[in-house]
């Protein structure tokens, strides 16, 4: 055969060049070659982002809206100030109320730092719309005598009308909480109720107080009114204090001496913002619930991702093939699968993060509240969902690096 | 070929006689112990113009992907510019066909989301070198190929000898040693298949070397050498039985 003789005769060949060395991709066509691979399958690619975008979305609004009513409540007691005390009869003592000395609020004020006092009464009156209702019917309203000063001191706002004055509280006139004048039925302020046994003018209708939720459900009358009409002993059962914001601890621990001397351990002494405090920290536990939820659905998006990769590569087997012929090396074959998969994870986690953005945004908006997104949050969301992707791409791309040209090349 | 053709051939890359791609002994048998080469042994010198004929299933594509490093031998030895394929790692081989080797194929393998002008600049994506510089390459090889005026066409909006066309741009436009074509006139109706001969002729001319597929006879007939495959064996060489000892395998 002349083709053996042939290569009897010349010896082999000497490496007449040297051989040429393996080029890098720049860092934008690597990117490019990744994201070549979604062109033409845009639907695809959208649906299998879809699955990630939803776990972001989620975790971002749980984030999202967590963080505006903290933001929220934050402002809130940032605005009522957290410096009001306020001293109330023991708890234990139900049935026998302690008496506090009438002039408690003066006592009080007294005190250094304290910048106002004030306090109310507790009557033995009801309040109901007309004489015709039975006076066992209270609605759960209460009717306290109050000091014209108590508005402002526990930062309670006026809905409609005005608050007791020096001339208004010895007439028979009464401020009626939120609840209160909702279980009257009164929304505006002139009309009568009855109160006690005779007729009383409404003079105003309060805001809900956030740091007394007590004067909701009640019905005000000056001081001097209900010893008058309704009998009041004039020994008040609550006292409220503003202090200076430094001062606060050291106030609540002379209050309860203060007002009550005998027996100190019979009044309870409390800081009303620290409910409102401890609502922001109680947040917490049902935030980590919805977040893993949301981390569930980002892990599910994952295994979409993975398998919409899966497919990838046997479909494009072609591609793959005619990119080691055009000299891809096995490496960055991998590459462009990661890069794939990478990009569409991080599609979806972007997309995810502008929808939880959004519905933080509406929900937020809709409450009223600030709107407040960590931007690390919104980080984290993208770049566990890039991770998640990776994660995702690893075995396809390996799957995809494996194949050798020959095999890629020949399925039709 | 003519002395003013030779010139034309890249001076730098060593002399006509340089043996390009060589198999010795070169064996491939498949996974399920079929041998669809067998034993072949072929030299391809810088220049040359060659033609592999053979009837289907006699390993013609097998020989072809041998030759390309698309695959590497059972046994025997494949060598490129005198280095053995055996020897080379993924990452050089792949440098190898990146560099060295270019491949059209019969079904074209264009991408349809790209241009005709980046389908082309793909040739020169694993080079490492800039998109403008490929492009700008990609447009001079498109004007090798007659296609100057189709930079921007799809794959779609292309005739099938155009396609071809692009795709042996895309072969060329890193001027490789050598061209590998597989049946590139398979899928083609006979005019623009001519066309596209007329094509591999011309960039031969101009010192690509080239070594194509066929089952068409009258072509291999028109072509300076011969190679006819049976069954896995080199059966006929006409560049061998035609050339000088150590001459040139060409003109004859
Ligand atoms: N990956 C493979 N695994 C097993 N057998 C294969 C594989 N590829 C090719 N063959 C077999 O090897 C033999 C040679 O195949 P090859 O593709 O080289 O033929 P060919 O000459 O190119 O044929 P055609 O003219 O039809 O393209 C055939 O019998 C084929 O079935
Ligand atoms: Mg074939």
């Amino acid at each position: 055969m002349t083709a053996t003789e042939q290569f009897a005769r010349t010896a082999p060949a000497a490496p007449s060049e040297k051989l040429p060395s393996p080029a890098r991709l720049r860092p934008r066509d690597i990117l490019a070659v990744g994201l070549s691979g979604l062109r033409g399958r845009k639907l695809r690619a959208v649906l299998s982002a879809l699955g990630i975008a939803i776990g972001v979305a989620a975790m971002v609004a749980v984030v999202g809206i967590g963080t505006s009513s903290q933001a929220q409540l934050a402002d809130q007691i940032a605005k009522l100030g957290t410096n009001l005390l306020s001293v109330g009869p023991g708890s234990n003592f139900a049935g026998a109320e302690v008496k506090l000395p009438e002039d408690a609020d003066g006592m009080v004020q007294r005190i250094g730092p304290v910048e106002s006092a004030t306090q109310t009464g507790k009557t033995s009156a009801t309040v109901r719309r007309t004489d015709k209702v039975d006076s066992r019917i209270t609605g759960g309203i209460q009717v306290l005598a109050a000091r014209d000063n108590l508005l402002g001191t526990v930062g309670g706002k006026l809905r409609s009308g005005r608050f007791l004055d020096p001339a208004t509280g010895r007439y028979p006139g009464v401020v009626l909480g939120a609840k209160a004048a909702d279980r009257l039925g009164v929304d505006a302020p002139g009309g009568q109720v009855w109160l006690g046994d005779q007729w009383f003018t409404v003079l105003g209708i309060l805001d809900p107080v956030p740091l007394a939720p007590e004067l909701d459900s009640s019905a005000m009358v000056g001081w001097e009114a209900a010893k008058t009409y309704l009998g009041f002993d004039g020994h008040p059962g609550n006292v409220y204090t503003r202090t200076k914001e430094s001062a606060v601890e050291a106030v609540r621990d002379v209050l309860a001496p203060t007002v009550n001397p005998k027996s100190p351990n019979e009044v309870k002494v409390s800081r009303p913002s620290d409910a409102l405090a401890a609502q922001l920290a109680a947040k917490d536990t049902f935030n980590a619930l919805l977040l893993g939820l949301g981390a569930v659905a980002l892990l599910v998006g994952g295994v979409g991702v993975a398998n919409t990769m899966v497919i990838a590569v046997l479909e494009r087997r072609q591609e793959i093939g005619l990119r080691r012929a055009l000299g891809a090396h096995r490496g960055q074959i991998r590459t462009q699968f990661l890069t794939e998969a990478v990009a569409l994870a991080g599609f979806g986690g972007l997309a995810g993060a502008a929808l939880g953005g959004l519905a933080t945004y509406g929900y937020a908006t809709a409450k009223g509240w600030p709107f407040a997104i960590p931007a690390g949050a919104l980080a984290a969301a993208i770049a566990a969902s890039a991770l998640v992707g990776a994660v995702a791409g690893l075995y396809p791309a390996a799957r995809a690096a494996r194949l050798t040209p020959t095999e890629a090349l020949a399925t039709g | 070929m003519t002395g003013a053709e030779k010139t034309l051939v890249p001076t730098q890359f060593g002399g006509p006689d340089t043996e390009v791609i060589t198999l010795s002994e070169a064996t491939k048998t498949y996974a399920g112990g079929l041998t669809a080469l067998d034993h072949a042994s072929l030299s391809i010198r810088q220049g040359e113009l060659l033609a592999i004929v053979g009837p289907s299933g006699s390993g013609k594509s097998t020989l072809l992907n041998l030759m390309g490093t698309l695959d590497r031998p059972s046994s025997g030895t494949v060598r490129v510019l005198g280095h053995d394929v055996a020897t080379l790692s993924d990452r050089r081989l792949s440098a190898v066909r990146a560099r060295w080797i270019g491949f059209v194929f019969q079904q074209f393998f264009l991408s349809p989301h790209l241009s005709a002008l980046d389908n082309v600049a793909n040739g020169l994506l694993y080079h490492g070198i800039g998109h403008s510089n490929r492009r700008e390459r990609a447009a001079e090889a498109l004007e090798r190929v007659g296609l100057g005026q189709r930079l921007d066409h799809r794959p779609h909006e292309l005739s099938g000898g155009e396609r071809q066309r692009t795709a042996i741009a895309r072969a060329v436009v890193s001027r490789p040693r050598i061209v590998l074509a597989d049946e590139p006139t398979g899928a083609l109706d006979s005019a623009s298949g001519a066309a596209v001969v007329d094509l591999l002729r011309e960039l031969n001319a101009q010192g690509t070397t080239i070594a194509v597929i066929t089952h068409d006879g009258e072509l291999a007939a028109s072509l300076p050498r011969r190679v006819r495959i049976r069954d896995g064996r080199v059966t006929e060489d006409t560049g061998l039985a035609g050339a000088a000892p150590g001459g040139l395998g060409v003109g004859a």
